[in-house]
Order: structure tokens, then C-alpha cells, then sequence
């Protein structure tokens, strides 16, 4: 009983953290972790004891995600080059520039990307997790890590990417 | 040298061989190193830039969403939803926590789909419920054990509302259950009340008293509102994991006394329970 309880206590912060960084703001994380759990919380007859209960609930964390995009995807606009830093500044940008930049990534990119680098999951898990081929977290992976890193070099991002407001 | 591989260079998961080959590939390609390197420090500074959240209090409000929302209507197991008005609920995490707890310890998870609290009274967790006072009495200890594990373990908010405003309490607690209650005084049995709080049930409010004894020992007793069978019973005791349960049901009222003490100590706590719940 106990033990269970615990696995759920260790999972939260992982959650939170990953609902964090994929939303970019603290309300939405903490309202994308409540429906995730009160999803689990219905469907907890379909989880199995000797699954993986993290990998159960990012995946009810990612459909909720999706749906919610879907039914009121954010005002966007696309990115010119006069959204982007003059020079290059990577030396001095800091987190912050970091955390705007992640958020220009488009979402499947940005997913993967967070599930590899914060969650540190290994990519079968992402691809089990997302419900997504191997070599579609590959790609994705790829293009996430090379978009961020134009975009804090003050370079055009290679694929067509999203301004949030 | 391929892009996946390259990638699960940057991660640290690639086999010895490899991640030396991939070595020997970056020295005579800087630009590719520079590349790769690059990726690795986002991984850092990823970290960096959210880690704090891991060590974050997590917030009590982690509470079901409101009425009308889009994950909630036909939730198992909380029964009486105009009860779960957002300050009584359950955060939703720790309901969750119980129900794994509770579903694993009963051995029901596991294609009993539609599996809720209230159809977890017997073994097999599916089908076959037996009705009326039968259930409500297979119901009642699991629900107070359950109540139990999520609440004991709180350090800082174990009740919400303390002894020391044990008027209050008391007068609050009647009011939503409908009866005039007075928690027992188990000092003689070394316990001292902590406080209690407003619970949903399935059969209507529930209040739970906590109770600590001078070694930290927590005990709970459960008080269920509307039981409908409207019998009287005599003990009965059911263990929930490492939780013992003494309950028996006086009118419409069930009353559930939980702790992990040993069945002999709890009986005779339960005993003094059921005496100072007599009418005088």
C-alpha cells in the first residue's frame, strides 16, 4: 500500500516539471498535471500493476496536451526575422531566452525534446509514451535540438516555426 | 556516422564501441563536434532552467476539476457528487494514490475494467455485488481504509481543522452530517485528537476524525452518513493492507475505527469508541 503510494509521490514532480516546461507558464502546468491525473484516475482499471506507471501517465499527459492545442490552438504568428535577435548573442543569453525559444518550437518537436533531454527517458519509452514511431522520435529529436540551437544563435530556425503572441 | 546516431551520442546512450567511434568522427569534424556539443549543453541547461520545479512543494490544490469539465462526470468511487463541493474533495492525486494502493492490494487491477470503489467490496472486485446492507458493510471498512492511507501520512495538513478549535469542529461536522456528533476522548487509551475533516462518500458526508498517540501513531475514525439498511451491526474487522478496521453501523450512521496497530489494541480502543458513542 505504501509502496504504491510512494510511486504516485515520485511521479508527481516529474509531472510537474515536465507540464512546466512544456506549457511555459506555472497555472497551465499545474492545471495540465489535475486532468492528468483525474484522467488516470478514471481510467486507472486500464494500468496494470507491473507497467510502467510513469510512461502511463506522460502518455495521458500528452493526449491532454494534444486535445488541448487542438481545441484552442494558441494565437500565433509567423516568425520573420524581425522576431528574432539582431546578432548572435548565445554567450549571453540566458535561461530565460532558453525558455522563449522552447516555447517557438512546435509542440511534437518540443515533447520529444523534453521527454529525451529533462525526462531523460530512453527513446523507446518517448516512442511508447507518444504513441509514435522509433525514427519519428528520431527526426523529431533531431530537428528539436538543431531549431533551438539556431534560435539561440539568433539564426532562422530551418523548419517553419510558431511565435506564440 | 547516422543522425540517430549522433543524437544518442549526445545522450550518453550509445554502447562503449560506438560512443568511441563517434568520438573519433568528432575530432576530425569540428564543426559537426561543435554541433553536438551544443545539443549537450541544451540538455544542461534545460536542467538548469527547470529542475527547480522537481523540488517544488507541490500544491494542495491539485483538486478534480469543477463541474462541467471535461474529465470528470462518471468518476468511480466518490459517490454523492454534490458532496464534493472543491473544498472537501480529495486532490485528485491522492484519491489516485489510494485507489492504486487499494485496487493493488485487492488484486482487482488487471481487465476488471469499470472497476470503482464502490464495486470494491468483494474478492473479485467485479460482477456479483452482493446489494443492500451487505455491500454498504463491504464497502465501509475499504473506504475508511482508504480514507486512512491517504490522510495519516500528512505532515502538514492532516486535518482541516485542528483540535484546538475542537467547537468549531464539532459544530461543523454536525451540521454537514446531519447528527449531533462528539468525538470520543481516547486519552485513557493514549490517544489525543488531532482534528478532523469533511469527506465525500459513497453514501453521503463523511467525517473523519484523526487521533495521535505520544509516539506519533495516528488513528482514524470514520463517520458515514446514510447508510440506507438502516440496521444495526455488531463489530466486524477487516484488514486493508497493513491498516486494521474496526466498524460496525448504529442506524444510518457506519462508523469505521482504522489504524496499523495490532487487531487486540485496536478492539479495545474501538470498545471505548462505542461506549462514549452510546447515548447517556
Amino acid at each position: 500500500m505504501q509502496e504504491m503510494h510512494e510511486r504516485l509521490l515520485a511521479c508527481l514532480p516529474r509531472l510537474r516539471r515536465y507540464a512546466r516546461a512544456l506549457t511555459g507558464d506555472s497555472a497551465s502546468a499545474d492545471d495540465l498535471v489535475q486532468d492528468t491525473l483525474e484522467r488516470g484516475w478514471a481510467r486507472i482499471a486500464q494500468w496494470r500493476p507491473d507497467g510502467d506507471l510513469r510512461a502511463w501517465l506522460f502518455g495521458i499527459m500528452h493526449n491532454l496536451h494534444v486535445d488541448q492545442l487542438r481545441r484552442s490552438p494558441p494565437p500565433a504568428v509567423a516568425l520573420d526575422d524581425g522576431d528574432l535577435p539582431a546578432a548572435p548573442l548565445a554567450e549571453s543569453l540566458g535561461l530565460r531566452d532558453l525558455e522563449r525559444a522552447l516555447q517557438q518550437l512546435p509542440p511534437a518537436q518540443r515533447e520529444v525534446l523534453l521527454l529525451v533531454a529533462l525526462e531523460e527517458m530512453r527513446y523507446e519509452d518517448v516512442a511508447a509514451t507518444l504513441d509514435i514511431p522509433l525514427g519519428t522520435v528520431m527526426s523529431r529529436l533531431s530537428r528539436a535540438r538543431e531549431n533551438l540551437r539556431r534560435l539561440m544563435a539568433g539564426q532562422p530556425p530551418a523548419a517553419s516555426l510558431k511565435v506564440v503572441k | 556516422m547516422n543522425e540517430a546516431e549522433l543524437q544518442a551520442w549526445v545522450d550518453g546512450r550509445l554502447p562503449p564501441d560506438r560512443q568511441a567511434a563517434v568520438d573519433r568522427y568528432l575530432a576530425d569534424h569540428p564543426a559537426e563536434a561543435a554541433r553536438l556539443q551544443a545539443y549537450r549543453e541544451q540538455n544542461a541547461a534545460l536542467h538548469a532552467l527547470f529542475d527547480d520545479v522537481l523540488d517544488a512543494r507541490i500544491p494542495d490544490a491539485l483538486q478534480p476539476p469543477p463541474p462541467g469539465a471535461t474529465s470528470t462526470p462518471g468518476s468511480p468511487g466518490t459517490g454523492g457528487e454534490a458532496a464534493m463541493s472543491r473544498s472537501s474533495a480529495i486532490p485528485a492525486w491522492r484519491r489516485m494514490a489510494a485507489m492504486l494502493a487499494v485496487a493493488v492490494g485487492a488484486g482487482v487491477i488487471g481487465g476488471a475494467a469499470g472497476w470503482t470503489l464502490r464495486g470494491a467490496g468483494t474478492d473479485s472486485g467485479t460482477g456479483s455485488m452482493a446489494s443492500g446492507a451487505s455491500q454498504a458493510l463491504a464497502t465501509l471498512p475499504r473506504e475508511a481504509a482508504i480514507a486512512h492511507a491517504v490522510y495519516t501520512p500528512e505532515v502538514r495538513h492532516p486535518v482541516e481543522v485542528g483540535a484546538d478549535q475542537q467547537q468549531h469542529l464539532v459544530a461543523w461536522l454536525s451540521k454537514r452530517l446531519g447528527k449531533q456528533l462528539r468525538p470520543p476522548q481516547l486519552a485513557s487509551q493514549g490517544y489525543e485528537l488531532v482534528g478532523g475533516r469533511l469527506l465525500p462518500g459513497d453514501s453521503g458526508p463523511v467525517a473523519q476524525f484523526m487521533y495521535a498517540d505520544a509516539g506519533g501513531q495516528r488513528l482514524t475514525l470514520y463517520v458515514s452518513s446514510g447508510q440506507k439498511q438502516n440496521r444495526d451491526t455488531g463489530f466486524r474487522f477487516a484488514q486493508e493492507g497493513n491498516v486494521g478496521v474496526f466498524y460496525w453501523i448504529d442506524g444510518s450512521f457506519g462508523y469505521a475505527l482504522s489504524a496499523a496497530v495490532g487487531k487486540k489494541e485496536l478492539s479495545q480502543i474501538a470498545n471505548a469508541v462505542y461506549e462514549q458513542l452510546q447515548p447517556n
